[in-house]
């Protein structure tokens, strides 16, 4: 087993991830890649209280994290790739061997242009989901499993106006 | 006897929880108007903590029920709480807990809330299964 899942959410370690997508897939770790969470003592110490005891949960800011993705990848047991934001999973992509993407929720703020339910994106953020596809990335949006993958050309097709 | 109809609680989670539990808790006790649901589908963590801080200071509770412990109301209800001092957040929330809530007759909201914690526990039961 290795990283079965590879997710940008900016709400991060919550009930789809630990519960909908981790019950499933057997996730037992959680390798969470952000900045800010990965200098925060509080910040770290409120998503470790997420996730049951079951579930191991690693913090690293991009930089560390990209060098230690091939060693997480032979872990023996399921795990999932969690950033909180696109920047970060495409600095992760850019490093190399992560196949697939999946956008699991990036909600509406001042800016951004609603795509799906759960997808809000800016123009920048926009072009930075495509540079994850030319890089090799097979990107699709998919909030739990029981709902269809949405492929990223679908998805910028049609915007939800209004 | 004039029933209690203040806001006491919030009540937050997924999809229709708070509404769902607040319609149950309406059906059997008639005092639903005392918790309020917050519906936070398709809000970022950061537009549900500022939801939860404006309806906090609006109608002034110290106690918020959420759902899941790892759920993103919970996350944002435990963020606000840093610097929001005298709420008081249960996670894990059913309708036993809300039931007892509403229906305490203690005046302190935190001191029914911590009781119907305890009543929610012990209300979980199974029965039957094979023989």
């Amino acid at each position: 087993m290795t990283l079965v899942l590879n997710r940008i959410d900016d709400r991060l370690i919550h009930g789809q991830v630990v519960v909908g997508w981790g019950q499933p897939l057997d996730v037992r770790f959680i390798v969470l890649v952000d900045d800010g969470v990965a200098s925060s003592d509080w910040e770290r110490e409120l998503y470790r209280m997420g996730v049951p005891p079951e579930m191991e949960l690693r913090f690293h800011s991009a930089a560390e994290a990209a060098p230690l993705l091939d060693s997480y990848r032979t872990e023996p047991e399921p795990g999932i790739l969690l950033t909180g934001d696109i920047a970060t999973m495409r600095e992760l992509v850019r490093h190399g061997g992560v196949r697939e993407v999946n956008i699991g929720g990036i909600h509406h703020r001042a800016g951004r242009r609603q795509y799906l339910r759960y997808v809000f994106l800016t123009a920048e953020e926009q072009s930075a989901l495509r540079e994850v596809a030319a890089l090799g990335a097979l990107v699709t949006a998919q909030d739990v499993p029981a709902a269809r993958a949405v492929s990223l050309e679908e998805m910028l097709a049609h915007p939800e106006d209004g | 006897m004039s029933e209690p109809a203040a806001v006491r609680a919030l009540v937050a989670g997924h999809g229709e929880f708070a509404a769902g539990l607040i319609s149950a808790v309406e059906a059997v006790t008639g005092r639903g108007a005392m918790l309020e649901p917050v519906r936070v589908q398709g809000l970022g963590g950061e537009d549900i903590e500022q939801h939860l801080r404006e309806r906090i200071a609006a109608t002034g509770v110290t106690v918020v029920f959420t759902d899941l412990q790892a759920g993103s109301c919970t996350m944002a209800a435990r963020r606000l709480l840093r610097d929001v001092a005298g709420v008081l957040l249960v996670s894990g929330t059913n309708l036993p807990m809300l039931l007892d809530f509403v229906m305490s007759s203690a005046r302190e909201p935190h001191d029914s809330a911590r009781a119907a914690v305890e009543r929610a526990r012990s209300a979980i039961t199974v029965h039957g299964g094979p023989a």
